[in-house]
């Protein structure tokens, strides 16, 4: 009879303990355990990779610490989950990760009925094929009945459906679950063409065993924004990831970087860089964080310019250019809304 | 506590809480409504998550237009089929590598587990060493072997190995001609299906004839000659109406004929192959289960050692063999969801995966796929059951 009666106990303390963490709010609980758990790629060269000692590095990785900063003015507070295309949506639904930063698309049946909010644009990317110069293709029209390797449960294995059927052409799609056994595959030849967003065959094509021997067509067959996403249901925490990008953009167009934010911070003038920093105005505490959020963010990891050179610019091996990444300011379509 | 006071019968001085069978059911109904709460508690938690994070519910999602194309289909399929089409193409690849990898499993798994007990030591210490390796490394590291270390090996399609120009094997797999039925095929057909209704009735007849005179005929001379013989005759009155498409290279790949991918190859060889060395250890469980004393008297009566094994070991051997062998026919069928290493695109990989992944539909994707399995399990079961009591010692 005493056992029965402690195994009620334990299931009504279950219960309880249970349903008082339901009630803490996503900032209270990141909070209290002391780190944010940031999903990211099982390993994409400039966006996540781990490097031989397990620190993560690349803009999908920067871009948690950037939230870290602004949270517990330390960006090294954050401990990395690298995830599968196919389970990234599960693992912030069930709330195994707090953000999920991996180069993720922002399309509208992910938006509204995964139960997930996009944050923004980390990176406006799109759609491209990869294929071996001795196939001696110059453009994707002409790939009608190739093998084409591409990763499962990603918006890239429908635009390729989408394309070739407008397009009236025949393929075989071979979809793997990580992003090593689609570039694994493409090597040994088992497809003709590699497909992803383009900065993704950048990174993967570092992966070949000869690189230079595989070119990237020139179509562009989607459009890809990439950005980091919460889950539905805390808007404060939704609100708090969203401009702390906004933050990084501003401090790019204001000039603000990490190398000169000390002194910003002391002889600023202009009344827009004193709201970032956090000297004007308590944009932080509306978010329910430090006033010098901003401060903490360009402090530590940098303006959005600085977070792109650093790991997907021109002199990384990825060579990326800004294009449509550049400031709205310069030609891009990035554009931070302002902090007043 | 009261365990030790025996409470005799009649006496109404026991305490009712004491009553054993009062405190059995009581306990049980306790049990019970505890199992009921906790699976009502996990109900509706997961109601109240998904409502509060709006995520949507329900099975409707299975009409909607899937949007992702499949490389192995036994059913059309297209980009523009729905999420429940592409769910039966997943189910069907399942079912495809269950039944083709536990007929192989059958097949190796016999002879191994034969070769176990044989008197040549060669072919004992083959099959040794098949089980013991075969065995003791992990069913995915198989699979992966199968696909990067062997096939990926191959010549790509243009410089692809061919057999006799008709059949091509190259790292995109296996093409082979695929027939095409002309007018008057269905007469060949027909012919194909009486030629091994009356190879089920010869057989009949001579069983019932050994029984009475003790005389065999040689059954498999006379069962391969009727197929043979009875179509072939239906397809020259005919005029030869079945044709074969041939695979021809075409731009980057084949065209034509019918394209065996190279992760159904990999997958279902390590499979069977793995599969197989269980089962060889089950034959030869069974059939060492059986008296020595049954072989001595099979061949005191004059038979030969392979008339032996067939006709009296083995069918005795079954009855052990049996139960172990659908647990590994299971075993089987739920380890090809392994699939999802290697791109070949079973149910998990299709339904659980990039369906889950589109719609975002977890609970109810993966309670379809749960049930799934549980139905292949059950069917699998109940079949080797109905055969395990055909087989069973019959008791006179």
């Amino acid at each position: 009879m005493k056992r029965l009666l402690s195994t009620f106990a334990l299931a009504g303390a279950l219960g309880l303990s249970a349903a008082s963490a339901q009630a803490a709010t996503k900032l209270e609980q990141v909070k209290s355990k002391g780190f944010i758990q940031c999903g990211v790629s099982q390993g994409l060269p400039g966006f996540s990779t781990p490097d031989d000692k397990g620190n993560w590095t690349g803009l999908d990785v920067d871009f948690c610490r950037a939230v870290s900063a602004a949270v517990f003015g330390d960006p090294d507070k954050v401990k990395f989950t690298p995830l599968s295309a196919k389970d990234r949506f599960t693992a912030l639904q069930s709330g195994d990760i707090d953000i999920l930063s991996r180069n993720t698309t922002w399309t509208i049946t992910r938006d509204t009925s995964l139960g997930l909010n996009f944050t923004g644009v980390t990176y406006y990317d799109g759609q491209g094929f990869m294929i071996r110069k001795d196939k001696k293709v110059n453009s994707a029209m002409e790939l009608s009945g190739a093998s084409v390797c591409t990763q499962t449960g990603t918006t890239t294995e429908q635009n390729l459906a989408d394309f070739f059927r407008a397009n009236n052409m025949q393929y075989e799609v071979i979809a793997f679950a990580t992003n090593d056994e689609v570039v694994k595959a493409y090597d040994a030849g088992r497809c003709d063409v590699l497909t992803t967003d383009r900065s993704g065959l950048a990174g993967e094509r570092l992966k070949l065993t000869n690189p230079d021997d595989s070119i990237v067509l020139p179509e562009i067959i989607s459009k890809e924004p990439l950005g980091p996403v919460v889950a539905h249901g805390d808007d404060q925490w939704f609100d708090i990831v969203k401009w702390v990008l906004y933050a990084q953009i501003n401090a790019e167009e204001l000039g603000v970087t990490s190398k000169n934010v000390d002194d910003m911070l002391k002889s600023a003038t202009n009344p827009e860089v004193k709201r970032l920093l956090g000297t004007e105005g308590k944009f932080g505490e509306g978010m329910g964080i430090g006033n010098d959020w901003g401060y903490q963010i360009i402090k530590s990891v940098g303006n959005y310019g600085e977070m792109y050179d650093r790991n997907v610019g021109p002199d990384t091996p990825l060579k990326l250019a800004r294009g449509t990444n550049a400031l709205w300011t310069k030609g891009g379509l990035q554009y931070g809304m302002p902090i007043r | 506590m009261s365990d030790l006071a025996v409470p005799g019968k009649g006496q109404s001085k026991t305490l009712f809480i004491n009553d054993p069978k009062v405190r059995s059911i009581g306990l049980q109904l306790i049990a019970l409504v505890l199992v009921v709460l906790l699976g009502w508690m996990f109900v509706d938690n997961a109601r109240e998550n998904l409502a509060a994070q709006k995520i949507a519910t329900g099975f409707g999602f299975l009409e909607n237009t899937a949007g992702f194309g499949i490389n192995q289909t036994l059913i059309p399929y297209s980009e523009t089929s729905t999420y429940g089409r592409a769910f039966l193409v997943g189910l069907l690849n399942t079912i495809l590598v269950a039944v083709v990898g536990v007929f192989l499993a059958t097949i190796i798994g016999f002879m191994v587990g034969i070769g176990r007990l044989s008197k040549n030591f060669v072919v004992r210490l083959l099959s040794t060493a098949y089980v013991e390796v075969l065995r003791n490394l992990p069913p995915l590291f198989q699979i992966l072997f199968w696909y990067l270390a062997v096939l990926s090996n191959l010549p790509g399609p243009r410089q692809s190995l061919s057999i006799f120009g008709e059949v091509f094997i190259s790292n995109r797999g296996v093409m082979i001609p695929r027939p095409l039925f002309g007018e008057g095929s269905g007469i060949v057909l027909w012919a194909f299906g009486a030629a091994i209704l009356a190879i089920v009735l010869i057989n009949y007849w001579s069983k019932a004839r050994q029984e009475e005179t003790g005389q065999r005929l040689p059954m498999v001379k006379i069962g391969l000659g009727i197929i043979i013989v009875v179509p072939l005759i239906a397809m020259i009155a005919t005029n030869f109406p079945i044709s074969f498409e041939r695979p021809e290279m075409k731009g980057f790949n084949f065209a034509g004929g019918i394209q065996v991918v190279p992760e159904f190859v990999a997958l279902t060889v390590a499979l069977a192959t793995y599969t197989a060395a269980f089962i060889a250890e089950n034959v030869r469980a069974g059939i060492q289960a059986v008296s020595h004393g049954q072989t001595e008297a099979a061949h005191s009566l004059g038979l030969r050692n392979g008339q032996t094994l067939r006709l009296v070991v083995i069918p005795q051997a079954m009855r052990v063999i049996i139960p172990p062998l659908t647990s590994q026919y299971l075993n089987l069928t739920k380890n090809s969801s392994l699939a999802v290493g290697i791109g070949y695109p079973d149910l998990v990989a299709v339904f659980a995966g990039t369906a889950l992944n589109q719609t975002g539909q977890a609970i109810e994707i993966i309670a379809i796929t749960m049930g799934v399995y549980l139905v292949l399990s059950i069917v699998t079961s109940v079949i080797m059951n109905i055969y395990n009591k055909r087989v069973a010692l019959v008791e006179r």
